[in-house]
C-alpha cells in the first residue's frame, strides 16, 4: 500500500438547506493526518467536524479545496476508508453475521474466506454466540461493536469514526475505549475520530485537532505524546490532566460562541 | 382476552340475526334468519356455484393485486431515488389519488371488453396509488447513513437501491399492500356487479335480482369471510417478513 496519509487543503463547505440561507460549515480547513496516526477532531456541536469526516469519506462532494489520501484525490466513497457512525447504521433486517458479511461480499471474497473472516471479527469484538441476532435484539454497546467489526472486517487502511461512542452510557463507553485501543494495537490503522468529549479525545488520540465554532476551522493541534505508553497509565499522569484542562478551556470558548450563534438563529 | 370474549360480539350479532326475523320484528323476506342463510350457503356450496365463482374472483383478485403491488412498489421506490421521475409522476399521483377508482370500471370495459381483463385492470388501478405512495414514503425515509455504509463497503448505486433502499422501505410497502388488499376486494366485487358473467359479486347481484335473498346473503357473508381471512393470512406473512423489527 502506498501509504495512508491524509491531507485537507483549504477545504470549505457550504450547506444549502432546502429552505433558508446557505450556511458556511467549514472555512478553509487545512490539515494533515500522518500514516497510522490516531487523530481526534474535537469541537462543539455544529462546528462542522462531522462534515469534514463525511467529505473525507466521499459521502459529500468536495466543492472547494482538495482532500487526498495517499496522494490520490478523494472523489467518492471507497472501501479504503471504513466508517463507524454514532447511531451504528447497522442494516436492521440483517443479523449480526449478515451485517458483517455484507462488506465481505462486496469485496468479492470467496465464500469460505468470508465466513472465516466474519467469525474472526465477531470473536474479536466479543459477540460470539450472537451471530444470528438482529440488531434490535442487542444493546447499544453490542450494536456499536457489530458496526466496528463490520467496518474492520473489510480491512480499510483508514478508519473514520463519527462520535461512535456518543450514544452509549459512561460505563459502556469506557469499555469500548479499552476495546478500541486493544484492536488498534493488534491491527494498526490511520484513524480520524470525531468527538466533543475532551477526555475521550485525549485518552484515545495521538494528536487532537480542536475546531472552532461555525464556520469550522482548525483552531489548534495538540500532541498528546503517548510514546507507546498504555492509555490507563497516561490517564494517571500530570500531563494528561494538564492537556485535558487546556483542551477543555479551548473547546469551552468555542462552545460558548456556538451557543451565541444558535440563540441568534444563525 | 379469551377466545369467547373476543367472539362474543359476533355471536350476539348472529343470535340477533336469527331471532329478530323469526319474531317478525323485521320482514323475514328482506332479512332471512341466519339459519336460512346457512342452509342456502350449504346449497350454494353443494351445487358448485360458490366454488367456481369464488375461484374466478380469487384469480382476478390475485392478478390485479400482484400487478398493482409490483408496479406500484417499483414506481414508488424509483420516484424516491430519481428526482426527475418524481417531478414528473408526483403531480399525476396527487391529482388522481382522490378519484374513486370504481368510476373507471366502465372505461375499462370500453377498452378491454366484458371479461377478466377489465376486472383485473380495475383492481390494478385501485391498488396502484396506495402502494406507490407507501413505497415512495418508505424509500424517501431511508437513513442516509445506511446508504453511506453500503457505499463505503464498496456497493454500487444500483446495489444500494436493491440492498438498502428496498429493504428499508419494506415495512411501509407491506403496510400499503395491506390497504391495497382491502381496496382490491372493493374493486373486485364492484367490477363483478357491472361486468357479470362470473365471480362472487356477480353471484350476489344475480341472486338478489332473482329474489333469492337467503342465497344472496350467503354470498355476501362468503365475500366478508374471504376478505377477513385474506387479511389475517396477509398479516401473518407480513409479521414473519418483518420479524427482524422486534
Amino acid at each position: 500500500m502506498a501509504g495512508t496519509g491524509i491531507t485537507f487543503e483549504s477545504v470549505s463547505h457550504t450547506y444549502r438547506p432546502a429552505r433558508g440561507r446557505p450556511v458556511l460549515a467549514l472555512d478553509q480547513v487545512s490539515l494533515a493526518v500522518r500514516e497510522r496516526e490516531f487523530l481526534a477532531l474535537l469541537g462543539p456541536s455544529g462546528c462542522g467536524k462531522s462534515t469534514l469526516l463525511y467529505l473525507l469519506g466521499g459521502f459529500l462532494p468536495v466543492e472547494t479545496g482538495r482532500i487526498s489520501v495517499a496522494g490520490a484525490e478523494v472523489s467518492g466513497p471507497g472501501p479504503d476508508r471504513g466508517i463507524v457512525f454514532q447511531n451504528f447504521a447497522l442494516f436492521p433486517w440483517k443479523t449480526v453475521k449478515q451485517n458483517i458479511l455484507y462488506g465481505l461480499e462486496k469485496q468479492r471474497l470467496p465464500r469460505v474466506e468470508r465466513e472465516k473472516r466474519a467469525q474472526e471479527f465477531i470473536d474479536l469484538v466479543h459477540l460470539t454466540g450472537f451471530e444470528d441476532s438482529y440488531p434490535s435484539q442487542l444493546s447499544g454497546g453490542m450494536k456499536q461493536r457489530v458496526a466496528i467489526a463490520r467496518t474492520l472486517a473489510i480491512d480499510p487502511a483508514i478508519l473514520l469514526m463519527d462520535e461512535p461512542f456518543g450514544a452509549l452510557d459512561a460505563q459502556t463507553r469506557g469499555l469500548m475505549h479499552e476495546e478500541l485501543l486493544g484492536i488498534m494495537e493488534r491491527r494498526p490503522k490511520t484513524v480520524v475520530f470525531v468527538t466533543h468529549d475532551v477526555r475521550e479525545a485525549v485518552y484515545l488520540a495521538d494528536r487532537v485537532a480542536v475546531m472552532s465554532a461555525r464556520p469550522g476551522r482548525i483552531k489548534e493541534i495538540v500532541e498528546i505524546g503517548r510514546n507507546g505508553r498504555p492509555a490507563p497509565e497516561i490517564v494517571k499522569s500530570r500531563e494528561f490532566a494538564d492537556k485535558v484542562e487546556h483542551l477543555w478551556d479551548s473547546v469551552r470558548k468555542e462552545a460558548l460562541l456556538a451557543q451565541v450563534q444558535r440563540s441568534e438563529g444563525g | 382476552m379469551s377466545a369467547l370474549a373476543r367472539y362474543l360480539p359476533l355471536l350476539l350479532l348472529a343470535a340477533l340475526w336469527e331471532i329478530v326475523p323469526r319474531l317478525g320484528l323485521i320482514d323475514a323476506s328482506s332479512v332471512p334468519p341466519l339459519s336460512a342463510v346457512a342452509a342456502a350457503w350449504w346449497e350454494l356450496l353443494r351445487s358448485g356455484d360458490l366454488v367456481s365463482n369464488g375461484l374466478s374472483s380469487l384469480q382476478n383478485l390475485c392478478a390485479g393485486l400482484a400487478l398493482g403491488v409490483l408496479v406500484g412498489a417499483s414506481l414508488g421506490v424509483l420516484m424516491a431515488w430519481y428526482r426527475p421521475l418524481d417531478d414528473f409522476v408526483h403531480p399525476l399521483v396527487r391529482a388522481l389519488y382522490p378519484m374513486p377508482k370504481s368510476a373507471l370500471i366502465p372505461v375499462m370495459i370500453l377498452w378491454l371488453g366484458l371479461g377478466s381483463a377489465s376486472k383485473i385492470a380495475s383492481i390494478f388501478i385501485g391498488c396502484l396509488l396506495p402502494v406507490v405512495l407507501s413505497a415512495y414514503n418508505g424509500a424517501r425515509g431511508v437513513d442516509r447513513v445506511l446508504v453511506w455504509s453500503a457505499l463505503a463497503a464498496g456497493a454500487s448505486r444500483r446495489a444500494v437501491l436493491w440492498e438498502v433502499v428496498v429493504p428499508s422501505a419494506l415495512p411501509e410497502i407491506l403496510a400499503g399492500t395491506r390497504n391495497a388488499l382491502a381496496l382490491s376486494f372493493i374493486l373486485l366485487v364492484s367490477s363483478e356487479f357491472v361486468i357479470g358473467q362470473r365471480g362472487l359479486g356477480y353471484l350476489i347481484s344475480f341472486l338478489g335480482e332473482g329474489g333469492a335473498y337467503d342465497s344472496m346473503f350467503a354470498g355476501v357473508l362468503t365475500v366478508a369471510a374471504v376478505g377477513f381471512l385474506a387479511d389475517r393470512i396477509y398479516l401473518a406473512i407480513m409479521r414473519s417478513a418483518l420479524a427482524w423489527r422486534d
